[in-house]
């Protein structure tokens, strides 16, 4: 192995497309509130972005309790795209979120096509302006837009697990946006890389994978499902193998950059994930044990490249291939 | 402002079979720390379980710079935390969550505790008294399932005159549940001010009680938590809106609530 006591300087720079970040580690859709929860924990201009809670264009409730249950190494959660609504987003989460010092990435789901073209046109306002330094705030950077949320019973993962209409949602997000568009990958189908080359045909810029696996858990007391929605996603470290195998199919299939991301704890998940292919990564479960936990992966990411001679992160991106 | 801490585990006590008392040595808890609120504890480093469990402060030592906690194990994640020996470091976070209202003059208060519930209302009635000295008259109502699952009889004893016990075997105070007891007492008392913290039944009937004497209350509400924090939203609980209902989070905006602000189920 080199040497390079003296340590030279890694550039952590991430380009997904036209999307740069100063980092290659994000925050999850749905672990991270809207930025401001973890914000004593974790500065969010350590980060290289926040992606908010998932948007509806009208409120949600979100589903009864319980919500979540315990599994090993993991976690099931039906919370049911609980959210505030579009114009309350706007108009109250917005304005602080744009405040904060990193790229805010919008999550929006949609139950009709119209849905999400609504939403995507009403975003568009609230881009960042396009002259201000890339990677910092100022606006929304990017959509994610979510075509993979098993807890709702229209929409969501029905888009996502359907290429025709997975293509057609990232159209119709497309034609009302400048922002780039990240589609957001369901790991509940047969073939990923078909999907993958679904939402690519449809424009997307950037592909993020995986949202959770449809699991249950039944409460053998009761004899009854322990969540009260019965089923819901997995996520955290008992998923990572089936995501990295994802990220690393997709990476073959599509030339676009990926954003990985299931059950990513520690530094060296997220370094499995770059080597399948993914130029970022998102930690989303790993929150909730250690709210540091982006902080101590973007520390030890950089460690492992500057031991390995990296000068930038970006260099191991696809490794594991070919 | 909640923190991240690893701190050490000072004593561990079994305090009933299956119910542990664990001292933590950590004087920002110790000092910021209000009744009401609780912290989020790492149970293992393993993969078994990966969430923190939220627990409810119990009481803390401002002179000596710690904090207790007792809990019931119920499942993989207590019962790892109830490994934890005198020694052992313990990852937490915390102190979290809205505290009890503390009156500036508390009149009359009653604290209505059902089995794991009664740990709160022990920092609660420390804090009134320790803010209000002697003229303090809190009763405490304890139900327990058992006399072998009755504990701290003796700490709630010496903050208050009035501790009244049930069991439901009847093996130790009044036959029944606790709800019975202070129904009977409840009007001729004359509280000012409810606290109530045990199983949903038991705190919507001490709600129903306290509408029908006037008197004012507040409850401590338990939910499955993902983060603690206010980010995941999985410990929703409903709460009243002028145009019906809505849900609210007990991390954050309780676990501490007004019983005129929130909808309990069965």
């Amino acid at each position: 192995m080199q040497e390079y006591s003296n340590g030279h300087q890694v550039d952590l720079t991430t380009r997904l497309g036209t999307l740069v970040l100063r980092n290659p580690v994000i925050t999850a859709s749905g672990t991270y509130g809207f930025g401001e929860e973890y914000a004593a924990y974790c500065s969010p201009s350590s980060l290289g972005a926040i992606t908010v809670k998932g948007i509806t264009p009208l409120p949600r409730l979100g589903n009864p309790v319980p919500r979540l249950a315990e599994t090993p190494a993991g976690l099931l959660n039906s919370v049911g795209l609980e959210n505030p609504g579009l114009e309350e987003f706007i108009n109250s989460y917005l304005p602080k979120l744009a405040q904060l010092d990193t790229a805010v990435i919008v999550n929006i789901s949609g139950f009709s096509l119209e849905d999400y073209s609504l939403m995507a046109s009403a975003l568009e306002e609230h881009s960042r302006p396009k002259n201000r330094d890339q990677a910092r705030s100022g606006g929304i950077a990017a959509l994610e837009v979510n075509i993979s949320c098993p807890n709702i019973k229209h929409g969501g993962m029905a888009f996502g697990t359907n290429p025709k209409s997975a293509e057609a949602v990232v159209q119709a997000v497309k034609r009302n946006t400048t922002l780039p568009v990240i589609a957001k990958l369901s790991p509940n189908v047969t073939d990923i890389a078909e999907m993958a080359k679904a939402v690519s045909s449809g424009g997307a810029d950037i592909i993020s994978l995986i949202n959770t696996l449809l699991g249950m858990s039944i409460d053998i007391r009761t004899q009854k499902p322990v969540l009260a929605n019965k089923m819901g996603g997995l996520s955290g470290p008992a998923i990572r193998p089936v995501a990295v195998r994802m990220v690393y199919q997709v990476y073959e299939a599509v030339e676009l950059p990926l954003i990985g991301m299931g059950g990513i704890a520690t530094w060296e998940d997220a370094v499995e994930f770059m080597l399948a292919g993914a130029s970022a990564v998102s930690i989303g479960t790993a929150n909730f044990v250690n709210p540091m936990a982006p902080l101590e992966i973007l520390k030890g990411l950089e460690d492992y490249c500057r031991q390995r001679g990296y000068h930038s992160v970006q260099e191991i991106v696809g490794l594991a291939h070919g | 402002m909640p923190e991240v801490l690893a701190e050490k585990v000072e004593s561990m006590e079994e305090l009933a079979r299956g119910v542990f008392r664990m001292r933590i040595k950590s004087g920002y808890i110790a000092e910021e720390a209000r009744p009401g609120q609780f912290v989020n504890i790492k149970c293992g480093d393993g993969m078994e379980v990966i969430l923190r469990r939220p627990i409810s402060i119990c009481s803390v030592d401002r002179d000596k710079g710690t904090f207790d906690v007792v809990f019931q194990v119920r499942g993989t994640g207590t019962a790892l935390l109830a490994q934890k020996r005198a020694g052992d470091m313990v990852d937490f976070i915390g102190p979290l969550g809205k505290a009890f209202h503390m009156p500036e003059n508390p009149g009359r208060i009653a604290v209505v505790g059902g089995g794991i519930g009664i740990f709160p209302l022990y920092f609660l009635l420390k804090e009134l008294k320790g803010v209000s000295g002697d003229i303090f008259t809190g009763d405490a109502f304890l139900g327990f399932r058992d006399s072998a699952s009755a504990i701290m009889l003796d700490d709630f004893r010496q903050l208050s005159g009035n501790v009244f016990i049930s069991t439901d075997d009847g093996s130790m105070g009044f036959k029944g549940t606790i709800v019975q007891l202070f129904g009977e007492k409840a009007a001729a008392n004359g509280y000012d001010l409810v606290y109530a913290c045990g199983p949903a039944p038991m705190m919507k009937k001490v709600i129903e009680l306290a509408d029908r004497n006037g008197i004012k209350c507040q409850v401590s509400l338990e939910q499955r938590m993902g983060c603690g924090i206010g980010a995941c939203l999985v410990c929703a609980c409903k709460t009243k809106k002028e145009d019906g209902w809505e849900y609210k989070h007990v991390c954050k905006d309780g676990p501490v609530f007004w019983s005129g602000e929130i909808i309990l189920e069965d």
